[in-house]
């Protein structure tokens, strides 16, 4: 399976927590794939590991209170689902679409890029995944 | 000993999806049956308008030059169609293509059979008046409420019908409101002769469908992990299910087309539109989408295995749509230097006018694309010398005269207003109608009993 690699990226700062080994924020973009859809005035997330070894991160970090915070002033409430089966999380932004569907007067009234505007979250990850996914200055 | 497969393939992710992928699917290889989905959650009010103005209209009209290019390839090879393109008029539908088959000299190999009994709006005030408050599932509110602005209502109905068609000997199955699962569900209990109460099987079938019912979504297009290794998206494989009898499957495409099927492209279908992962609920059964096993089994090919399932409700959802009012969108593009801020100060001027004028909106939503209209606040600010950033603003109301307004108000600003202002030819924006939708749910002993098969006489 062919992954996109982005050309310029700088290695993430370190944060280091006070006990525990080191983490590095990474944007979700470079650890999962997604796509969106809606259901009436509610889109849909659903996020994929890139690999399954990053699986285990994204339960851990991308919490339903990170995803309500991202999309804070976006969505009014945030559900969240586990698919371990696929890797996957599920994520209901509900009251995201003005309206949804044909009522909606967004350039994006299906929520149909609400995959992508989730990808640009960033999570705390083990700095062995982050030197996987992102090239070191 | 090879295990007997049933080829289920996808014609069409939606009304006005690529008009040669039904045709590719039916001469770019082998398939059993081809299922068309033809109906989005208001489309239903769109043909009872058409059927109000018209008795012999009121279904999708394109699925009938489209049967003038298929059917002989589908009389040929025994292949079989199963489509919700009759709408509300299901009749009038099997009808048109009966006269497209009789004049192809196909009329006695094709038989089409109709399904009606979905359409509860000739005795909506009857089912009130009996205490079923078809309540908005999302909000709770009564359609009372909203009775005099209903344009339709239809059940969702499941295979069953399908099944009783196929199993009467019709090539050609249409319907009115059917789940998109249910159109590849019917092909699937008919061909292997499932028990309608084994609900891994019905979940089983009931995921095949969700796969394959936004048909490339599956196979490549859409697909964001990889995107730039998809090849040949100019021909794109619509996905087809090879079914077996132990309820596994393998999704895959034609040789020769484009697109991909992987792991990632079927799991990027499976989470599309989707809620509670656990209760995939459909009128047949509900699906447990985190039990499905995904393997990459060859090149372009998945199988898909493991999947369980629980007993379907009592109830079946029903789609009803209503006039709710009017809205306009319009837009201008303007260009560097300080693109933004020009917009920005359009916007303003804009909102200022209308104000001013006293009209009054039930809202008025602004977006500058190129800068916030996919991501809202995430983006953060533009570049500073972005080349150009296109206003958009739109506005809804109750009633139709304050959307009249608005949209005399976009070409003033172009000479009225901030400069460098393009991208206004297309002229005045439209008004429109807006058509909601109303989900709810009903007993399905309301429904079930007034569902009708007929095959047509040939």
């Amino acid at each position: 399976m062919a992954t996109s690699k982005p050309s310029k990226r700088r290695a993430p700062p370190a944060v280091r927590r006070s006990a525990g080994p080191p983490v590095r924020l990474v944007q979700l973009r470079y650890l999962a794939h997604a796509r969106s859809g809606d259901k009436g005035d509610t889109a849909n997330v659903g996020l994929i590991a890139l690999e399954p070894e990053f699986y285990p991160v994204l339960v851990k970090q991308v919490t339903r209170q990170r995803v309500a915070r991202h999309f804070r002033g976006m969505a009014k409430a945030v559900e969240r689902f586990e698919l371990p089966n696929l890797n996957a999380l599920n994520f209901l932004l509900h009251g995201a679409l003005d309206g949804g569907g044909t009522i909606s007067l967004k350039t994006d009234a299906q929520g149909k890029v609400y995959s992508t505007a989730l990808l640009r979250m960033e999570i705390p990850v083990p700095a062995d995944i982050a030197r996987r996914v992102v090239k070191p200055r | 000993m090879t295990q007997r497969t049933v080829r289920v393939a996808a014609g069409q992710g939606f009304w006005g999806d690529w008009l040669e992928a039904p045709v590719r699917q039916v001469q770019g290889g082998p398939i059993d049956y081809l299922m068309l989905d033809y109906l989005a959650e208001v489309t239903m009010s769109i043909m009872q308008k058409q059927k109000s103005r018209d008795p012999k209209l009121g279904y999708a009209r394109d699925f009938v030059p489209l049967m003038e290019r298929i059917l002989p390839d589908v009389a040929a090879k025994g292949i079989r169609v199963t489509s919700n393109a009759g709408g509300v008029n299901p009749r009038a539908c099997a009808e048109a293509v009966r006269e497209v088959a009789r004049n192809l000299g196909l009329s006695r190999k094709v038989r089409i059979a109709l399904v009606t009994g979905d359409d509860i709006l000739p005795r909506l005030d009857q089912l009130l008046a009996g205490g079923h408050e078809l309540q908005d599932m999302d909000t709770g509110r009564p359609l009372s409420t909203i009775r005099a602005q209903v344009l339709s209502a239809n059940a969702y109905l499941g295979m069953a019908p399908i099944v009783e068609a196929l199993r009467g000997g019709a090539h050609v199955v249409i319907t009115g409101r059917v789940t998109d699962t249910g159109l590849t569900l019917g092909p699937l209990f008919h061909e292997f002769g499932w028990d309608r109460n084994d609900w891994d099987k019905v979940a089983a079938g009931t995921v095949a469908g969700h796969i394959i019912e936004c048909g490339a979504q599956a196979s490549g297009g859409n697909l964001l992990k990889g995107w730039r290794q998809v090849k040949g998206l100019a021909n794109p494989g619509f996905p087809v299910v090879e079914a077996r009898a132990d309820g596994s499957f393998v999704v895959t495409k034609h040789p020769g087309t484009g697109g991909v099927v992987s792991v990632a492209s079927v799991s990027e279908q499976l989470v599309y539109e989707m809620g509670d992962p656990h209760s995939y609920i459909t009128p047949d059964g509900i699906a447990d989408f985190t039990s499905i096993r995904l393997t990459q089994a060859g090149r372009d090919r998945v199988r898909v295995s493991g999947i369980k399932g629980r007993e379907r409700t009592d109830k079946l959802k029903v789609s009803i749509a209503y006039f709710y009012g009017y809205k306009a969108v319009g837009t201008l593009v303007y260009s560097w230097p300080e693109a933004y801020d020009k917009a920005r100060a359009a916007d303003r001027i804009l909102r200022q006018r209308l104000a001013d004028l006293g009209l009054e909106y039930e809202q008025i939503l602004t977006e500058f694309v190129g800068v916030d209209a996919t991501h809202g606040p995430l983006s953060g600010p533009p570049a500073p010398d972005i080349p150009e950033v296109q206003l958009r603003i739109g506005v809804r109301a109750r009633d139709k005269a304050p959307v009249e307004r608005f949209t005399r108000e976009i070409a003033p600003l172009v000479l009225t207003g901030p400069p460098s202002v393009t991208g206004f030819a297309g002229g005045r924006p439209e008004v429109q109608e807006v058509v909601a939708y109303w989900p709810a749910l009903i007993d399905r002993t309301e429904i079930e009993p007034g569902v009708r098969v007929e095959i047509l006489d040939p």
